[in-house]
């Protein structure tokens, strides 16, 4: 068996909804990875931290509320000032398709939305290089 | 080495050089018990009153990991939020990565590392799957063993195992109806064995009643009451069994067995070479 990769799933910001989030820790898991759920209302400088930590090599963030604009970008931002800038971000949630592009601009490497499949979102980090 | 090196270190367990811990003064603190008595709630209460007194704390929580897929979803962070702040606390989640036991060999080694990098106290909290789970006295100086009300007849389901290892029982959530009825059965069951037997005390996590006795009675006990030959059994077959594991032939030889062209005598010869 392949060294699992370790990925922190996050919740950035004020949101309470993480029915998504924990399908796709659970679809990581059964895909053989160590995830590591960080729970409700996480402030990106705690999400940077747990990624330090844990010594993980992704992190992806969910967000329903309309603030990835900002938390996402700053996630990204804040890994970077901290040596972290090879962790790769992938994000997730309701992202409309028009605020895609900054995000995508800002380091976040993909975005899934409703509707993906586990297949699509392992697919993506068995094709990673970390 | 600083937090990030630290963190990378304690992934290739292998690799670590740190020296031996020493044993004085006792810095390791094993939290076992079964899901849902409150271990990780606990924790969280031991943490803060720790840091309050100048120490630096990392916990080490443990997961189990599937034995199906081999992945794992380690979610006991996220019970604890307040570890995600502060320079002198380290919280780092640990799949078992399927080895028997529970409780991966590599935590030694790893101890050893946080240690050596003057982190004062460490607190592994083990999967909690039951009484049988006893590895955890090859890592930790002390053994807190963590119970609560609702859980049936504790009695019956914890006759032998870990309770008579533990160096100090807690029943948790004290604030809920029954919780001194279960202490009182704890109390009653060490009565009936010989030698000396752990300390039972109630305290409640949600309230924080009974939390600054828990940690001063941690604070004060003597040092592993295990027998000191059930703690060298114990890492004894931990470091075999991780051996096995590590084997480079394992994954063939599990296949091998699981399609019936090996015995388990030759499966285990198998191992035993090279």
């Amino acid at each position: 068996m392949a060294t699992p990769l370790r990925i922190v799933i996050a919740k950035p910001g004020l949101d309470g909804h993480d029915r998504g989030a924990k399908v796709v820790a659970r679809a990581l898991r059964d895909a053989g990875h160590e995830v590591i759920y960080t729970g409700l209302r996480r402030t990106p400088e705690q999400i940077v931290r747990i990624a330090m930590d844990e010594d993980a090599q992704v992190v992806g963030l969910s967000s329903l509320s309309g603030a990835h604009g900002f938390l996402f970008p700053r996630v990204c931002e804040l890994l970077r000032e901290a040596g972290l800038g090879d962790i790769v971000v992938f994000g997730g949630g309701i992202i409309p398709e028009r605020d895609r592009p900054a995000l995508l601009a800002a380091g976040v490497s993909a975005i899934f939305g409703p509707g993906t499949t586990s297949t699509e979102l392992v697919d993506f980090l068995e094709g990673l290089e970390v | 080495m600083d937090r990030r090196e630290l963190a990378r270190a304690l992934s290739s367990a292998d690799s670590i050089t740190a020296p031996t811990r020493s044993f004085e003064p006792w810095c390791v603190l094993g939290v076992t018990g079964s899901p849902g008595v409150g271990k990780s709630c606990l924790v969280e209460r031991i943490v803060s009153h720790w840091l309050d007194c100048g120490e630096k704390v990392a916990i080490l929580a443990v997961d189990p990991s599937s034995p199906i897929t081999g992945g794992a979803l380690l979610g006991d962070r996220m019970r604890m939020a307040s570890v995600d702040t502060g320079e002198d606390v380290f919280f780092r989640s640990i799949a078992t990565r399927n080895v028997p036991g529970g409780l991966p060999s590599r935590l030694n080694r790893m101890v050893d590392l946080l240690v050596h990098e003057g982190w004062t106290k460490i607190i592994i909290e083990t999967v909690g799957s039951g009484q049988s789970e006893i590895r955890i006295v090859a890592v930790a100086d002390r053994l807190l063993l963590v119970e609560g009300p609702g859980r049936g007849d504790v009695i019956q389901a914890e006759k032998a195992g870990v309770m008579e290892l533990a160096d100090l029982i807690v029943v948790n959530k004290s604030d809920l109806a029954g919780a001194d009825k279960v202490a009182d059965e704890i109390r009653l069951s060490l009565n009936l064995s010989e030698g000396e037997s752990a300390d039972v005390l109630l305290c409640s996590a949600e309230t924080g009643d009974g939390i600054s006795d828990m940690v001063s009675a941690i604070d004060t006990l003597p040092n592993a009451r295990g027998p000191s030959i059930a703690r060298a059994r114990e890492r004894l077959l931990a470091s075999h069994q991780e051996n096995l594991i590590s084997h480079p032939q394992f994954s063939d030889v599990l296949k091998g067995l699981s399609e019936g062209r090996l015995s388990i005598e030759e499966a285990l010869s198998a191992l035993h070479r090279g």
